[in-house]
């Protein structure tokens, strides 16, 4: 009791701040459960085909603004990820324009202004749509697109955040908002002014695997693949955490017995 | 030291053998890690092959590709070059065997097991004395001579005078293409 | 324990050859084989062994870790990232078992803070500080200085947003000392705060000079740590143990050897705290970490939240409740200072708490209050609680903890035995653990 007391009396101090009410419409509203099989932290493992129709998601619609700088071809094809073929990988790098390293004259831009590029290959990290943050900023309004390798370890609520402001346009601003020039109205936005457009339409892609493209679909199927292009290495990391926790726990009850048998006539 | 008596030794120390082994065996799953981090990382292995367009080079032209962080020379030989290096009889090749990393160890230094397609020489551009890299038309075979110790290679790569110990090593390699090559 | 008393046999020529010209096996056996040991040492004596073994695993990740990580803030990728925080992403993709090093090194510094606040409070409540263990306990708060100096420096290396807004924030507090010399020098000289602070930056501002000088110092200071770690146990091993009930043992009949007693009983509860340490590691590995770290540091744009690891938060708690910057930063340095001074502080003849009943409430108190003041530090400075139709800024409580922390240990420790009765305290170890005061035969 005197234990409890104390600590009972901190925790009360506590509570009114949990009952801080959502009235502030400057304050994001809270993201949305996007319910994507690998958010459960113990069991849950990335949907493959999810990952393959996001990676279709990012190079058609989002990779006209972001990055995915820290994203390699060859990592498409590896375990506990999209799981795309070796000869889908190298198709995918190859198709792909990469700055090309200065010709034999020296040369990095063509006659026109243009940078020389060459194709991919596996090796080697997406590439992005502006050579610097300067051009990035200059093509769009001011708000460079920020890099999207980490972006739901980088924001509160991760995938649940990126789906609900994929999803979170259109809606219309309470009375009294006022929506600032050049930018759109996104209640899970923090200052709920967004400079993005609304990038998702119902369709903008079309899936192989035949697989419905709304926007909520595309929102979720985006959403899983940046889980994993920030965590490539989720499943693994599960999976082992499992084998260590059983091994500890059996290793824990064998010392148990030891310490009760070190430990049995001194009590 | 406290001891107990009232047991068996053999039902004592079982439980103690029992957890010690586990540990033991639960430090070497964890030691295995910090061994691994120092083998190339996957960024490392996915240059450990690299295609390579040798349609620029001109006849009696070389050019120098990196693999593996090692210089690849892909020579594109004249006639006279492979007529040569055919021409030569094993006696006069102080190393013998064809250091093929395509073929096996025992194969002759034959100008045949020194390529896949005549015209091309493909060859890790690195003496064999001691590391340096060789120059290209040079030295009294018309191959490579090596600025530092003096060694001389011939039109297939195979020393041939100095101090160097062996041929060059031809590397894992195989035409994809007409004029592509894929090395490792 | 002293060579005269040393109870080491060598077993073979090679032992007695060895022993004559380096007796390590004999210090090995003498201090943690036959070392006499309290008999009643609970669970919160296993957190020393523990933190032993959080050190040497923050000292191995890090030295793998370092194979890899490039401590330089130079752009990459058209200037939205740095070589450094490049190199930890590199660590966490291509390396082999890179993420597991990294989640590792990461969290196993929490880990290493949850042990040792552990460790510390379990000092306070058995009086394990008091006489004759002040240096030990001495010794404790330089280690603890030194660590929170290790882990501030550590944070800074990802080179994230926190990690030089951090950085920017901790290390300009030292140009509140300008108040006390505005000028070094002629005209608008800097004062000797910014004097100091750009000789730790090495540069008008946190940057690339800043950079390196931490990496280097964040992978000296661990060793500081250790060495200080040899000394905290010789320190330890000249009276021996304190235990739960804080009274001194009396003859053998009070202890028992170190192994294999507190050697199995260690291992058990460290076996434990892998458990929770692999939980948080494989299952929940960002989760004491800062969102804002994975964005790369950017000079131009300052976080809408700086916050310190969590192990930190009560002293910036502290800090920010004061509204005048030097004297924030006295306050800062005062709170630890404090623990100093704790093993004089505390003027109870009765070490344990156990037989304090009005002490140990304070005690709590005072445990509840830098839950408060952790809660408190991670909360924005202008941050209001809305109780019913009242709005109290967060300032308050923060200020009403720290008083608190201050008036514990300068105003309770000192005073309140003058109105405590302490209850009976047991004759000895062995009569309260096994209801005899007779000296037990060895079984």
């Amino acid at each position: 009791m005197r234990i409890v007391l104390p600590l009972a009396f901190a925790a009360a101090l506590m509570a009114p701040a949990l009952a801080a009410a959502q009235t502030d419409t400057s304050e994001p509203l809270p993201p949305r459960d996007a319910n994507l099989s690998f958010q459960e932290p113990y069991f849950g493992l990335y949907d493959r085909a999810a990952l393959q129709r996001g990676y279709q998601v990012y190079k058609e619609v989002c990779s006209a603004c972001h990055s995915l700088n820290r994203v390699t071809f060859h990592s498409l094809g590896e375990d506990g990820g999209p799981g795309f073929s070796d000869a889908q990988v190298k198709a995918l790098a190859a198709a792909a324009k990469i700055p090309a390293e200065p010709n034999d004259k020296g040369e990095e831009y063509n006659s026109s202004g243009e940078r020389l590029t060459r194709p991919g290959i596996p090796a080697d990290h997406m590439p992005a749509p502006f050579p610097n943050v300067q051009a990035a900023r200059a093509a769009n309004g001011g708000a460079a697109p920020p890099d999207l390798s980490v972006i739901e370890k980088a924001r509160e609520g991760g995938a649940d955040y990126v789906y609900s402001i994929l999803t979170g346009f259109g809606q219309k601003p309470p009375p009294g908002f006022k929506v600032m020039d050049g930018k759109y109205y996104n209640p899970y936005f923090p200052g709920r002014n967004i400079s993005m457009p609304p990038p998702l339409t119902d369709g903008a892609v079309t899936y192989s695997d035949g697989t419905k493209a709304t926007i909520d679909q595309e929102a979720k199927d985006v959403a899983t693949f940046l889980a994993w292009a920030g965590e490539p290495k989720m499943e693994e990391r599960k999976r082992e955490g499992f084998e260590v926790v059983i091994f500890l726990l059996v290793l824990s009850g064998l010392l148990y017995l030891s310490y009760r048998r070190v430990w049995r006539d001194k009590h | 030291m406290a001891t107990t008596t009232t047991d068996e030794p053999t039902r004592r120390d079982f439980i103690y053998i029992a957890s010690g082994s586990v540990a033991a065996i639960g430090a070497a799953f964890a030691a295995w890690p910090l061994i691994d981090q120092m083998n190339p990382s996957s960024s490392v292995l996915a240059l450990s092959s690299v295609d390579v367009d040798i349609s620029a080079i001109q006849e009696g032209q070389q050019a120098v590709f990196m693999w593996r962080s090692k210089p690849v020379f892909v020579r594109r030989r004249t006639k006279k070059e492979i007529a040569e290096s055919v021409d030569t009889p094993l006696s006069d090749l102080p190393d013998k065997l064809a250091r093929n990393l395509n073929l096996p160890e025992d194969a002759p230094a034959t100008d045949k097991n020194r390529v896949e397609k005549p015209e091309w020489l493909v060859i890790i551009g690195i003496c064999t004395h001691l590391g340096c890299i060789p120059l290209d038309k040079l030295g009294d075979w018309g191959g490579y001579l090596c600025p530092c110790h003096g060694s001389q290679y011939d039109t297939a790569g195979r020393i041939r005078r100095g101090p160097a110990p062996e041929n060059m090593a031809v590397p894992p390699y195989a035409f994809t293409g007409p004029t592509k090559i894929k090395i490792g | 324990m002293s060579a005269a008393n040393s109870t080491y046999k060598p077993g073979n020529g090679l032992t007695r050859w060895l022993d004559s010209r380096l007796p390590i096996l004999r210090l090995a056996h003498d201090t943690m084989t036959s070392f006499p040991t309290p008999r009643n040492l609970n669970v919160w004596y296993t957190f020393g062994g523990i933190l032993t073994f959080c050190l040497g695993v923050q000292i191995v990740t890090g030295i793998v870790l370092a194979m890899h990580y490039l401590p330089s803030a130079a752009l990459t990728n058209g200037g939205t990232s740095s070589v450094a925080f490049d190199s930890v992403e590199n660590i966490m993709r291509d390396v082999n078992y890179g993420w597991l090093l990294r989640y590792v090194h990461a969290n196993g510094a929490s880990m290493f803070f949850l042990a040792v606040y552990i460790h510390m409070f379990r000092g306070l409540y058995y009086g394990s500080s008091k006489a004759p263990r002040e240096i030990l306990w001495i010794l404790g708060v330089i280690i603890y200085v030194v660590m929170v100096a290790t882990a501030f420096l550590g944070y800074v290396l990802p080179w994230g947003q926190m990690s030089f807004w951090a950085a920017t924030v901790i290390t300009n507090l030292f140009t509140s000392l300008d108040q006390i010399i505005p000028h070094v020098g002629q005209g608008n000289a800097p004062g000797v705060g910014t004097v100091i602070a750009q000789w730790l930056w090495g540069d008008f501002a946190v940057g690339d000079a800043t950079l390196n000088r931490f990496f280097s110092l964040h992978y000296l200071l661990p060793f500081v740590i250790a060495g200080l770690v040899g000394l905290h146990i010789w320190a330890l091993h000249i009276p021996g143990n304190n235990n739960p009930l804080g009274i001194d043992v009396k003859g053998p009949q009070d202890t028992v050897p170190f192994h294999p007693y507190y050697t199995v009983k260690d291992a058990f509860y460290l076996c434990l705290f892998v458990i929770l340490f692999s939980i948080l590691v494989f299952f929940h590995p960002d989760f004491v970490g800062n969102p804002d770290n994975y964005t790369p540091a950017n000079p131009l744009v300052t976080p809408a939240h700086i916050v310190p690891e969590w192990y930190l938060l009560p002293f910036y708690a502290m800090l920010r409740s004061i509204p005048q910057k030097l004297v924030g930063v006295l306050v800062l340095f005062g709170a630890l200072l404090t623990l100093v001074f704790v093993p004089w502080l505390d003027t109870s003849r009765v070490r344990s708490m156990r037989f304090r009943p009005m002490m140990k409430q304070f005690f709590w108190l005072f445990v509840a209050d830098c839950i408060l003041l952790g809660y408190l530090g991670s909360k924005e400075p202008q941050a209001v609680w809305h109780l019913g139709g009242f709005d109290v800024p967060l300032l308050w409580p923060a200020r009403i903890g720290t008083g608190y922390y201050f008036f514990f240990f300068w105003i309770v420790l000192p005073f309140l035995p003058l109105f405590e009765t302490p209850l009976e305290q047991p004759k000895s170890i062995a009569e309260a653990v096994l209801g005899t005061a007779k000296p037990q035969a060895a079984e």
